[in-house]
């Protein structure tokens, strides 16, 4: 039986890793008593599955992972409450927002997920300066990074992958922009994307800056963009089989 | 928050610049167990501060310890700091933000009393540091009246000369009890208004406690470069300060609420503190002396420490803690109840300090069912000659017996830890270390495919408070010879990977070890010129410590090769940690004499000082040693030299392989 829990990372604990985040929810988990299943062989560990990673100091409403439980004990498991008592062994910043059963057939979120949609909070732009940026970008043909993979200088264009990109309301001392950023065949980060506009923005903007992950979404085969707790309702899949 | 308290939140002008730093969620608090006290005027405020970076420090059951007992009184705060790395550090100071507090991001000059705990002499340039990013004078001697209090705890405190310049207050011993007392003096002080020209009232006051030292009451007498006296100020100061000893851990149950971190520190585990203090009687071991007599937690209070500590933090690993846990004699019954207990469900043990035989070699097969990787056993010397000098009584058998049982029951590596630069020791001594590590390699091929041995190698530095106070350390050329001798001898052996401490760092740790307080002058040098974090090699720099000394007309042969005699004036010759200065001497001649002592907690007293003088005894469950005692507990001791187990004999030198 496997569990799909939606989650979110605000405030000071925004400064943990995605590594940082995973042994936090290892720690939730058991203290919580859920029957977790575990790997076999000389070093179990739980098995749980994370998707896309999110950028150390970056917040999020749509954070997701993945947990296999073991089918014997999980037979009577009341999912009505679960989240808020996950919520209470999370720290503070951190809030389990549902929880449904997942088909185990489905692929994994890192597979399965298509797009993110950032809200992007910039200090010492004002709002004719970001929105000539972002008008340039998306009229550009190409919009193209370099970046260090394994030793090698790697290009890649990212304009595919910018799948929509508008200046939102102004905020305090800055732009808010909105962009729904593609993950396949990999997720373009944030910070890549504000490097890329021309001229990219300085430094310290991009250091001031605030980033909320709004939405992760998933395109179905049939073209629906949906929200990763309602993959089953999409597939018509059984609930609660495994 | 009571109205009128001044107090300030860092947090939003640090918040802007941890996406510019390295590992930012070190510098925000939010560990499960974490304390958001209320300060007020008439709240006695603690900053627990560990002089090296959070990961190191955040683990330091001590800073945990206190930083509960202190939350627990009502007329008492505590809070938690360290020292930033240097990127956020630079950030700091170019915006004017001082230390902090991670609980609440308040000012570490806000607090009454910054303290610290003190691990490592090569962390006091960091004390320094710290101090002086907390906006508090470096010297205890400018500071105004009401400038927090800088006290110092820990191990390195058995000599804090060193440091006398920079500190206010130093502890001796456990501090459970004796901060209540320093809280209960500094409170009344605070609600007077910390009143211009009362600073040195106070702290008269806190020398007259039992286990507190406060050098800016004594005077030091020079007789040419040596110490003639160090005698107090005032008559109602104490000429010689006693450590605080605890007598009964089980009145101390802490931590209760063991501190999660929320980012990846050392130690990522429950820590169960098992007992306190060791009698084994290892002449280099400065831990072992220091902190007798031997006091065990009651096994039921363990078992429940565990049970419940696991439950509240989510770990699955717990870590039973002390100098020798194989020694602990509910051992037995902790590791039946721990693996019985399914509630806790896929959970490890770790021993961090094992015995070496077979015997504790069983109990971490039965504890570790799991993940069975690598054990770490400390020999510490490489023949029997040198062990015996050292009082480390480990026989040869019983190394192969508990290797061998290692390899049986299907680890796969082993981790051997050895000193080197040892009282007495011959190169013969010195090459006895690869012989040690080539036999287990040798052993472990009847079980194993590929067997490996790391050997571990430390250059010794003589630490104040133990027999070897007064042996001259080994040169760094020296050092570096032996560690030379022993990569040659193990060229090409496969198996026995070898792997050595910097003999620089030990260079430097034993400048600061027995130094005195002419020292202060050498590490304020280096930490003027940028010395910080010389824990860490790419920070470190003995060239630094060695222009340090010669910039204050000092010499390294003086403060560190040099042997002592029994009749000069050591530097901590006024604090005491029980052991009378005449066992500590005679332990000293029976080094030399290659005689070992056997565990005075099943045989007869030495007559040290440490239980007689405090007036409190061993705290042991069983008359009788621990089953398979090996380091002279009911052993034959003659035998030691001996080889039981059938062993591949040694290559001829240049035979190659």
């Amino acid at each position: 039986m496997r569990l799909r829990i939606a989650f979110s990372k605000h405030g000071k604990i925004r400064f943990t890793s995605h590594r940082d985040v995973a042994r936090i929810w290892e720690r939730a988990l058991r203290r919580t008593n859920l029957p977790v299943a575990y790997s076999e062989g000389f070093t179990p560990r739980p098995k749980l599955s994370f998707g896309l990673a999110l950028s150390t100091g970056h917040e999020s409403e749509g954070e997701y992972l993945d947990v296999d439980l073991d089918p014997e004990q999980a037979a009577d498991l009341d999912l009505d409450g679960l989240a808020s008592h996950l919520t209470a062994q999370l720290p503070a910043g951190m809030t389990a927002t549902g929880v449904v059963v997942v088909d185990r057939r489905m692929p994994s979120l890192q597979q399965a997920v298509t797009s993110c949609t950032w809200q992007i909070d910039i200090l010492g732009v004002d709002e004719s300066t970001a929105q000539a940026a972002v008008d340039g970008a998306l009229a550009a043909e190409e919009l193209i990074v370099t970046r260090e993979r394994k030793g090698k200088q790697v290009t890649d264009d990212l304009r595919p992958l910018v799948l929509s990109l508008d200046v939102d309301q102004p905020i305090e001392d800055g732009v808010r922009l909105i962009a729904e950023l593609g993950t396949q065949p990999r997720a373009v980060r944030v910070s890549e994307l504000l490097s890329a506009f021309d001229p990219p923005l300085d430094e310290q903007c991009v250091l001031g800056s605030r980033v909320l992950r709004l939405h992760q979404w998933i395109i179905t085969d049939d073209g629906q963009r949906i929200d990763p707790m309602s993959v089953d309702a999409a597939a018509s899949a059984p609930v609660g089989v495994s | 928050m009571p109205t009128g308290t001044p107090t300030t939140d860092l947090w939003p002008r640090l918040e802007p610049l941890l996406p510019q730093v390295q590992k930012p969620a070190r510098y925000i608090g939010c560990e499960d167990g974490m304390q958001v006290p209320e300060h007020g005027p008439g709240t006695t405020s603690w900053l627990f501060t560990y002089p090296d970076t959070y990961e190191i420090g955040l683990p330091n059951a001590g800073l945990q310890i206190l930083y509960e007992i202190i939350n627990e009184r009502p007329d008492a705060a505590a809070e938690r700091s360290y020292a930033p790395w240097v990127d956020l550090e630079a950030l700091m100071r170019r915006d004017g933000i001082p230390l902090f507090s991670v609980d609440t991001h308040k000012p570490a000059g806000e607090f009454d009393i910054i303290a610290f705990n003190l691990s490592a002499e090569l962390t006091y340039t960091n004390l320094v540091n710290c101090v002086d990013l907390a906006g508090v004078p470096i010297h205890s001697a400018r500071r105004a009246d009401a400038d927090p209090l800088i006290a110092v705890g820990g191990h390195c405190t058995y000599n804090p000369e060193p440091i006398a310049d920079f500190v206010d207050l130093v502890v001796l011993g456990d501090g459970e009890e004796v901060i209540g007392d320093i809280t209960d003096l500094v409170g009344e002080w605070k609600r007077n208004g910390k009143n211009a020209g009362t600073r040195e009232g106070l702290l008269r006051e806190l020398s007259k406690i039992e286990g507190v030292y406060v050098p800016s009451m004594y005077e030091v007498e020079y007789d040419g470069e040596f110490l003639a006296a160090v005698t107090p100020r005032y008559p109602d100061v104490p000429e010689k300060v006693e450590k605080r000893t605890v007598a009964d851990l089980g009145d101390w149950p802490y931590p209760k609420q063991q501190l999660v971190p929320m980012t990846e520190v050392v130690h990522d585990r429950l820590a169960v503190e098992v007992f306190r203090g060791c009698t084994r009687g290892c002449r280099f071991c400065q831990a072992g002396m220091i902190t007798r007599p031997v006091r065990e937690r009651p096994a039921e209070q363990v078992s429940r420490m565990i049970s419940e500590g696991l439950q509240r933090t989510g770990y699955d690993e717990v870590s039973l803690t002390s100098l020798s846990t194989a020694d602990f004699s509910g051992i037995e019954r902790v590791v039946a109840d721990t693996v019985s207990d399914q509630g806790v469900g896929q959970v490890s043990v770790a021993l961090p300090s094992l015995r070496v035989d077979a015997f504790t070699v069983g109990i971490a097969a039965e504890l570790q069912r799991a993940r069975r990787t690598g054990l770490t056993f400390a020999p510490e010397a490489g023949t029997w000659r040198m062990r015996q000098v050292i009082n480390k009584l480990i026989r040869e058998e019983d190394l192969y017996g508990a290797v061998e049982s290692a390899y049986s029951q299907g680890w796969r590596r082993m981790k051997l830890y050895f000193l080197t630069g040892l009282p007495t020791e011959t190169d013969e001594d010195t090459l006895g270390i690869a012989e040690l590590g080539r036999n287990c390699v040798e052993l472990g091929r009847k079980y194993q495919k590929s067997p490996s041995v790391t050997v571990s190698v430390g250059g010794f530095v003589p630490k104040p408070q133990t027999p070897f106070q007064w042996f001259g350390q080994n040169t760094e050329e020296e050092l570096r010879r032996k560690v030379e001798l022993l990569k040659n001898d193990l060229r090409g052996t496969k198996g026995v990977q070898l792997k050595w401490h910097d003999t620089r760092a030990s260079l430097a740790e034993g400048i600061t070890s027995r130094g005195d307080r002419r020292l202060g002058a050498v590490i304020e040098y280096v930490w003027r010129h940028g010395g910080t974090f010389q824990e860490w090699s790419e920070h470190f720099s003995v060239d630094l410590w060695l222009e340090a000394l010669a910039a204050n007309g000092l010499d390294v042969e003086w403060y560190v090769y040099r042997h002592r005699t029994e009749d000069e004036v050591l530097p901590w010759d006024h604090l005491s940690a029980g052991l009378h200065k005449d066992f500590l001497w005679q332990d000293w001649r029976d080094a030399l004499e290659e005689l070992g002592l056997e565990d005075c907690r099943w045989t007869p007293c030495y007559d040290c000082g440490a239980c007689t003088g405090y007036g409190i005894e061993h705290v042991v469950a069983s008359a009788t040693p621990p089953a398979g005692g090996s380091q002279g507990t009911g052993v034959d001791l003659s035998t030691g030299g001996a080889v039981p187990v059938m062993l591949q004999p040694r290559a001829p030198i240049g035979a190659g392989s």
